[in-house]
């Protein structure tokens, strides 16, 4: 009666075999119930979502032969921003963004809470492990010339997330509020003045106020844990969106032979 | 990209793309051993590493002098580069704005349909300049040791005097062997054989500007500090 989910393409030496007539004796074990129990799970949500079909879209898509580790780089970006959002969620629970609590907190967190300064040093070395992942796949992009027609947005869009990227790291800097990470902050927001136009101004916003004050480290926080994570996740989910719908790239030097003849030694 | 090379291009990449294999699981499958590996790294530096907590934040401190996360280096390294003063915001502001957005008009002005990395000479020989630029400045940024801190050897009792010209911000502006930076001041690795002590007193109360004044300092931190000088020959 329920319609028939289309078995994924997995390679045929990791299908079961299929049953042969006459074996097993028509009983069903408790595994075959509850995999039944899961179809049919799976299918009221799909009879009232129609999910199962953009999920199709996006896991069954063809990916250009040719592709290799580089192709990794992208959604690897992604797992250390997924990482950040984890143990950011753990630090956060214990953090308190004030002046007065914030040095105490953190101290808090490195010294003795359970499994502290694991977690925070997975956040902070986490941030380190993402800034490169997100400059080598642009690397590849750039050199592969993956950002031209029909994908130049995309490009765009990776430019972006690359600046809030940076933004993350700038503002996650103060919150310690050790003597190091507050200096740098206020050499950093004074740079930010000295731009043309608009530089006071965001200057200001940041601080918010001409001096850095109470409500400077909280402005921070909502920014860091916030603002930008919310605007990432978003725009990752473009970016995703376009290289599903455009496809990823072949390798430059990959060519397309037009007669199967030509192109059969190569594979 | 003309109308015809747009099609080409859709052409060929279609074909590749149908002799291609399904996402999932290969390329999921690819991702998934690079995400374990992402992991690890992480997991790994984090235990190697920790993550350290310095001393609390001091609004009232003036010697402290900070330095940025290490891939922020190459921007604060241009700072340094760039010395004369006029031409700062040129080094803060005015070059990284002209990068970013030229590299976010990238697709809009390098209209050549060539993908091959070395059929675009241009292209590539631009990226792996900027590559070579950014990890150089990233390298000066990482060698230039602690700002508030000099290495030299030191007898004992010239120690105290070492740690106040490294606390007081001596090395923004001059050079101590190896430690400072090389200007506006003149490198004082061998100071005290060029003044006597007097002199050398003299100028820091009474000094030329920009260099500021260090007649407030405690008179046996100022003391310390003169010995210390003194003996660098």
């Amino acid at each position: 009666m329920s319609p028939r989910l289309p078995a994924p393409p997995i390679p045929d030496q990791l299908k079961s075999a299929p049953q042969r007539a006459g074996e097993g004796d028509g009983k069903k074990s408790a595994l075959d119930h509850g995999v039944e129990a899961g179809v049919s799970a799976v299918d009221w949500i799909d009879e009232r979502t129609s999910l199962s079909g953009g999920l199709r879209w996006m896991m069954f898509r063809k990916v250009p032969k040719g592709t290799n580790w580089f192709y990794t780089l992208g959604s690897a970006t992604m797992f250390a921003f997924l990482s950040q959002a984890v143990t950011g969620v753990f630090l956060a629970m214990y953090y308190t963004p004030s002046a007065t609590q914030a040095y105490e907190s953190t101290r808090y967190i490195t010294n003795e809470a359970f499994l502290g300064e694991f977690v925070r040093g997975m956040h902070k070395w986490g941030s380190t492990v993402m800034v490169i992942l997100i400059f080598v796949h642009m690397a590849r992009t750039f050199f592969f010339g993956a950002y031209k027609y029909p994908r130049e947005l995309n490009w765009v869009i990776g430019v972006v997330l690359l600046v809030l990227t940076m933004t993350m790291s700038f503002t996650g800097y103060l919150l310690p509020f050790d003597q190091r990470s507050y200096w740098a902050t206020i050499v950093g927001v004074n740079i930010n003045g000295t731009g043309p136009i608009v530089g006071p101004y965001l200057s200001d916003f940041l601080r918010a106020g001409p001096e850095f004050g109470a409500t400077t480290l909280s402005r921070f926080y909502a920014i860091h844990m916030l603002l930008v994570p919310g605007a990432i996740a978003a725009l990752m989910g473009a970016h995703l969106y376009l290289v599903a719908r455009l496809g990823t790239t072949a390798p430059p030097w990959i060519k397309a032979e037009t007669s199967d003849e030509l192109a059969t030694d190569e594979v | 990209m003309n109308r015809r090379e747009k099609e080409e291009y859709l052409r060929k990449y279609s074909i590749l793309k149908n002799k291609g294999k399904p996402f999932f699981p290969y390329a999921v499958g690819k991702d998934a051993a690079m995400a374990c590996v992402v992991m690890i790294a992480i997991i790994l530096m984090s235990l190697t590493f920790g993550a350290e907590l310095g001393p609390k934040a001091d609004p009232t401190t003036t010697t402290y002098v900070p330095r940025p996360e290490w891939y922020f280096f190459f921007l604060f390294e241009l700072l340094r580069v760039i010395k004369p003063a006029n031409f700062t915001p040129l080094a803060t502001i005015g070059i990284p704005t002209i990068c970013l957005i030229l590299l976010f008009l990238l697709p809009f002005y390098d209209r050549n349909p060539e993908r091959r990395p070395l059929r675009r000479p241009i292209a590539t020989t631009a990226g792996i300049l900027t590559i070579a630029a950014i990890a150089y400045l990233t390298y000066l940024g990482a060698s230039a040791g602690s700002p508030t801190q000099i290495e030299l050897k030191t007898p004992a009792r010239y120690e105290a005097g070492a740690l106040v010209a490294a606390q007081s911000g001596c090395l923004a502006c001059h050079k101590f062997g190896e430690n400072g930076n090389s200007g506006p001041g003149p490198n004082l690795s061998h100071i005290g054989a060029r003044l006597p002590k007097q002199a050398i007193a003299r100028t820091l109360i009474n000094p030329t500007s920009p260099m500021p004044s260090y007649k407030d300092l405690p008179p046996e931190k100022f003391n310390e500090l003169v010995n210390f000088l003194a003996q660098l020959k």
